[in-house]
Formats: structure tokens, sequence, C-alpha cells
């Protein structure tokens, strides 16, 4: 739920090449890492930014840049997307590779993970074949320790012929002793000589006929030899670009005649494995371990998250819990910030008052725009404030990947992504932000089936309106506690019934207009690791529930404003407001609604916190917000224009049926770069909706 | 012959050599999948695919698919 301004887009999402300098001796240093090793908190520690991080893999979806000094020279610190190679596979792995061959970077520090470092290596050789100046950081060290896996830093710096640092980052340890180091290497007059991967007599020879006619290249010789004799046409063409020279045409018949002479060699296959054998040898000779095998404890966890009855029941009770004690905690802090907000708008009207404000002005400022502002503050706040830290909590244990282990089968099915299950996890918080992590779905079909369905799990702005319905309809006669569990068990109902039709969407667009086999999966699973509580709980309020709130909040005091001015100008003897409902109010009726409600979903276009508030300013006669003290009044109202069970219950199921907010839609069209994926995005949960809504409105007639 | 999709919970095995579509490969070698690592099976998920392997110290899950295509010594 990598939710914060850049990953809705609103701030700087991608890789671009703009690499800002405050000055022009700043040097520029990539960070580079396999995901999910804790590049994220590396950086975040270096340049005091809050880039969010998660205990999952592909969270880090853009990449981002920050500036630090050390030793008075300016450091831009480039966080890369996390990624396993640089053979370019995926768009993370060339926009990481792209960066580092082209991007102009002065020195890279690449971020392993001590528990599994032969892995890690991988891309530490990959690296180094592209540049010197590295710095190795072995971070979770003290991961590794706990697990009695011993590293022996020392040796593998002479071996890699790189500096190699020890770190515990999430603990602030090592990162300034790798600054120094990646300071050392960029002052040093010559560059090191790194460990070069041997490939086997034939391909060495090939290698060196190719580089003895390359003659200079901007880049490591050895390296673009290697990509010439692979003949990857797009990098090939960047590369030429880059070296700013016809290079395949100039060895034109050499480099075929190499090229023929390793025929029958799967090259690809041989360059990994190769590579891996030279990072087992490297942790046969640098690495201890006092336990074989797989940690027990880890193992006896897994097993139970991922059982078939007692991983399925933690699911659905985490869900339900999570739901209960954001109901149960929200509803004291609600009623308290309600009154605050009244004794505010009291104080407001009272200063407008003595500066002789005319009426028109004052039910503008205060019926119209703080009156929805305030709802939206009190409704919303208390349960994101709860809901937020509670799910960056499993995020950061690592539970996320194993929700998508337990449900892929079901995403095999609908030929989709089980990967999908951590894009809806994080619409739960935002459907933006759930619509750009589905950048970790590698297979474009299957990224575009989770992009368009996203918006089946309600997001926190449809969260509270679904709890204020629930609580004032359905449980109205219950009290305390029991209201608010069976408010949090319908409200599970409710998100099943989001994922369900997620499930049956999934299935409709790829049988029909996204034909295509499921493809693979390989998600990796992290640990569990002991959350970090207070940090958890700081940056989930300070990041995640004031920045959706400002959003909000942004969105609701014009909203309000707008419909004030509607409700307020009358026009022919009705206001304009009645005019709009009652040309939406037959359609309306059809689906169980009435014309204010639909009204209040396209007027809601902006955010969907506003539409409870837009609901309730329509039915006033006065078109302004009653004051609510509680739901009682609130259900008085509603009733009063002429709700019933049924209008209660399509309101609810259009809310978590109907169009993606403007914001989701402006980052889906952004991800998708189509208009018409983006118009599908928008029928599709409003037609899923209608049909719903419609279908509930019938069998109650017909009851 | 055995392959990776075969191998039971708690067993281990050494990779042969990797069959499949070319991206499907390419991806099992990143992760670690040449020729001669080791593989152990962890646990299945509660519909017995995807499996959860151990490979060079990381957990990946593999669909049965995928597992399909590497075959064991």
């Amino acid at each position: 739920m990598g939710l914060s301004a850049s990953s809705v887009g609103l701030g700087a999402a991608d890789l671009g090449r703009q690499i800002e300098k405050k000055r022009p001796d700043d040097l520029v240093v990539a960070l580079a890492g396999n995901p999910n090793v804790g590049k994220s908190t590396v950086f975040n520690a270096l340049t005091g930014l809050r880039q969010h991080t998660g205990n999952w893999p592909g969270k880090t979806v853009g990449s981002a840049q920050g500036r630090l000094e050390r030793e008075g020279r300016g450091i831009v610190l480039v966080d890369l997307p996390g990624t396993y190679s640089l053979m370019a596979q995926s768009a993370e792995e060339e926009a990481a590779r792209d960066f580092l061959c082209f991007g102009g970077a002065d020195a890279a520090v690449v971020v392993c993970d001590a528990t599994c470092l032969e892995r890690n290596l991988n891309l530490v050789l990959q690296t180094l074949e592209i540049m010197d100046r590295v710095v190795v950081l072995v971070n979770l060290l003290d991961e590794a320790e706990r697990k009695g896996l011993h590293i022996d830093l020392g040796k593998l710096q002479v071996s890699l012929g790189v500096p190699v640092v020890g770190a515990s980052a999430r603990r602030g340890e090592g990162l300034e002793e790798c600054m120094r180091a990646v300071l050392g290497l960029c002052r040093a007059k010559s560059s090191p000589s790194p460990l070069r991967v041997r490939y086997g007599d034939g391909l060495e020879k090939a290698l060196a006929a190719v580089q003895g006619r390359l003659g200079p290249t901007k880049l490591s010789s050895r390296w673009v030899a290697l990509r010439l004799l692979e003949g990857d046409q797009a990098l090939l063409e960047k590369l030429e670009d880059f070296e700013k020279s016809p290079l395949r045409l100039r060895l034109g018949p050499a480099l075929d005649r190499e090229k023929r002479r390793l025929e029958g060699l799967a090259l690809r296959e041989h360059l990994v494995e190769r590579i891996y054998a030279t990072a087992e040898g490297l942790c046969a000779a640098c690495l201890r371990s006092d336990k074989a095998g797989y940690d027990a404890r880890q193992l006896r966890a897994d097993r139970f998250f991922t059982n078939r009855y007692t991983g399925t029941a933690v699911m659905l009770l985490l869900l339900a819990g999570v739901f209960y004690l954001t109901i149960v905690g929200a509803n004291v802090p609600s009623e308290l910030l309600s009154r605050g907000l009244l004794f505010v708008e009291g104080w407001l009207e009272g200063l407008l008052l003595g500066l002789g404000a005319p009426a028109w002005l004052r039910g503008l400022v205060v019926d119209g725009g703080f009156r929805v502002l305030a709802w939206v503050v009190s409704v919303m706040l208390p349960p994101m404030a709860i809901f937020f830290p509670l799910f960056t909590l499993l995020e950061d244990v690592g539970y996320l990947p194993r929700v998508a282990f337990n449900l892929d089968r079901c995403f095999q099915r609908c030929c989709a992504c089980g990967k999908q299950a951590v894009t809806m996890c994080m619409g739960f918080g935002c459907n933006a932000a759930g619509i750009v992590g589905c950048r970790i779905i590698g297979s474009p079909r299957e990224r575009l089936i989770a992009i368009l369905t996203n918006n089946f799990v309600p997001c926190n702005g449809r969260f509270p309106t679904l709890i204020a319905l629930l609580s004032m309809v359905f449980v109205g006669a219950a009290s305390g506690g029991a209201a608010s569990l069976l408010a949090a068990l319908l409200l599970t109902g409710l998100i099943l019934l989001g994922i369900g039709a997620t499930f049956l969407s999934s299935k409709l667009l790829s049988k029909t207009v996204l034909k295509g086999v499921p493809s693979s999966f390989a998600l990796e699973l992290p640990p569990f690791r002991r959350p970090q509580i207070g940090k958890v709980l700081l940056r989930s309020v300070l990041d995640r529930t004031l920045f959706v709130l400002g959003r909000a909040a942004a969105v609701a005091a014009p909203a309000g404003l707008v419909i004030w001015t509607l409700a307020n100008v009358q026009a022919g003897g009705l206001s304009l407001l009645d005019h709009c409902t009652a040309v939406l109010d037959p359609f309306a009726r059809l689906l169980g609604l009435d014309g204010v409600i639909l009204m209040a979903f396209v007027l809601g276009l902006p955010a969907n916190e506003i539409v409870v508030p837009l609901i309730l300013m329509g039915y006033l006669s006065t078109g302004t917000l009653v004051e609510l003290e509680s739901l009682a009044s609130l259900k008085t109202l509603l009733v009063a224009n002429g709700w019933t069970m049924c209008t209660a219950l399509c309101t609810m199921l259009f809310s978590l049926f109907h169009w993606p907010c403007s914001t989701a839609l402006w980052t889906m069209y952004k991800e998708t770069g189509s208009l018409r994926w983006t118009l599908l995005g928008f029928a599709l949960p409003t037609a899923f909706g209608m049909a719903a809504c419609a279908l509930t409105a019938g069998i109650f007639r017909l009851l | 012959m055995t392959r990776l999709n075969a191998l039971p919970p708690g067993a281990s095995a050494r990779v042969l050599e990797l069959r499949g579509s070319e991206g499907m490969r390419r991806r099992l070698l990143d992760l670690g999948l040449t020729r001669g690592a080791r593989v152990e099976c962890l646990y299945a998920s509660p519909w017995g695919d995807p499996t959860a392997y151990l490979v060079r110290g990381a957990v990946v899950a593999l669909r049965g698919e995928e597992a399909g295509g590497v075959l064991l010594l």
C-alpha cells in the first residue's frame, strides 16, 4: 500500500533521466538491489526522505532521488527499482540497467540481503560488469546473525575487488560507512578493478576477438562485447546511440563469425550459470552457516499462515478484525471531532457576522464549504488514523505476500496473477495507489486486468460511507460492542462481495477483451519480520492519513460551495439542484436509489468521501448540511426522505461498485496510456453496480 | 525423470535443466535455478498450487506449471 504523493502520481514517479543536481559537482550515486532487501530503508535513512517501505518485494514502483551532503560533497542518491538481474526482462530491470549504463551515475551502491547472499551476488556481479565504482552494502546483517549466518566481509571485499560494507539499515548501522566508501571511490584517481566472471574458454575467446575490434568505448568494452554477442536489438540501438558509433555495422562480418562459433551454446543460460557459479564460489569462501536448512520457526509460521484451514481462517479473521478495531476505535474520536468542529463553526459564523458579511456569503462559506469539510474530517479522520497503522503493521510484518500466495490459485482460475491480491490490499488504502502498484505484475495482460478491477475493493474514502450506513440501518437496534461487531462482520461481507466481483470480472476480461493464459507467478515470500511499531505509527499517520485527508478536504470544501450554490439558486420556482435531481430521478429509481443519491455520486467523482454529505445536503430544503451529532438524527433525516432498507442496501452496493474517483481514473490513464482502457475501467464497475442495484431493487419490489 | 512440481514438501534435489518458454526460463534462472542448484520444497498453498521452494536462501513461490519446467537430477 505504497500510498504517498509520489505513488498516486502527484509527484515524481518515473525514473526520468532528469537528475536534479544542486551543484554541478554533485555526485550521482545509483542505489540498486534485489527486491525487498531494504533499499528504500537505506534511501530514507540517508536522504531523510520518506519513500514508502514495507516487507514485500516490488513495493518501490517508481524510483526516487534525494540529495545529501557528506564531507562537503553533494550526493544525489537515485533509488532504482528492485531487480534480480540486469538482463532486462521486465520494465523495472530495463529501467535499472539503462540508468546504470546511460544515466551518468558516478558510482553505484548495490544493497544485498545477507540472508540470501548468493542470489544477491548475481546482481552484484552483473553490476560490476557495467561499472567499476561500486560499493556492496551487505544489509540485514542482524537478521543473518540470528539465522546463524556469518559473512566474512573483509574476505568478500578482497575477492570482489570493491569496497564491501556491512549494515543493518533498519537500525541505521553501516550507512555512514557506506557513504564514506562511496566518496573514497569517487575521489580515488584510479577506479578499482573488480572481479570479472570468467565465461569459459569458448566464450572468452569470442569476447576477446570482439573486444579487440571494438577499440575504446565509453562503457566497459567487455560488457559491450557481451551484449553484441547476445544480440539484443533494442539494447544495441540504445548502446550505439550512446557510444555514437554504429557498432554492429562496424564489426559486421567479424561479429557474425564469432556468433556462428558460439552457435549451439544457450548463451543466456550459460551467462547466468557462470555468474551463479562465481557467486557460489564467493559464498563458499566467505560465508559460514551454523544452522543447516531453513529456519524452523519461520517454516512453522509460514505453514500456519498458508495452511488450507488455518491460513484461510486467519485471512478472514484479520480482515474482520481490522474493520472491527477501526469501527470501535473510531466512534469516540469521531464524536469529539464533530463537537469540536461545531464549535469552530459557531466561531466562524460569528466572525463573518462581525465582519458584516451578507447572508448569502455566510451561507456559502459556513453552510456550504465548512460543513462538508467538517463532515469529511470528523467522519474520515478517525477510521483512517486507525485503519492505516493496522494495515501498515500487517505490511511491515510481511503478511501481504502470503495473501497473494494463498489466493493465487483463485486468480489462476481467472487467468490472472496472484500478485493482484497485493494490489487489491493496496486498493483498500487508495485505489490510485493500488493501480500504480499493479506494476509488480509482470505480464501486461494480467497487469491490465488488475488495473481495471482494482476499483472493486473499496478504498478508504468509501469505508466511512459504508460503515456509517451499515451502523445506521442494520445495527441501530443493537448496542455498544455488539453493534460494532455486527457492523464489522457486515462490512467484511461487503468486502468479500467486492472480492468475488473482482474474480468474476477478471475472468470475464480474460475470456473477452484480454484473452490469454495465466503466465507466471514467481513471487518471493520474505521472512516474517518484527514490525517497527513506532515508525509504522508515525509514518502511516503522517504520510498516509494526513495525505489522504488533505486530498479529500481539498475537494470537499469546493464541492460544498458548488452544491450549496446549486441548492440555493432558484430557477422557475425550483432550485438548480432540484432540477438536476428531477432529471436523474426516474433512472435512479430503477437502481433502487433516488435522484439526490445518484447526483451525489456524480458530484462525488473527485472524491468518494463527499458522497454522504452531498446526499444530506440535497435532502435539506435549506440547502445546508444539518448538524449531525448522532447517527440516529441522520437516520431520521433519511427516513423522512423516503429511505427504505432497499435504498440503504442499494446505496451501499453502488458505493462499492461504481466509477473510480477522478484521481484513480487519471492514474489509470497514466498507467495504461490509453483512453480506451480508462473508459473500460470506468464502465466495468459502473455496469456491475447498476446491474447489482437494479437486481436488488427488483427483488425488493417483488417481495 | 522428476520435475520440481513432483517434489514433496520437505524433499530437496538439484536442478538438471530448465524447459518451457524463453521468458519463463529466464525468470527461473534469475531466481537462481541454474543447473546444479539445490532446491527444497517447503510447503504448498491452501489449494495445492502454487508451492513455496527454498532456492539459494530465499523462499520463492512457483506455480505448478513453472515448477514443471524444472527438471531435477
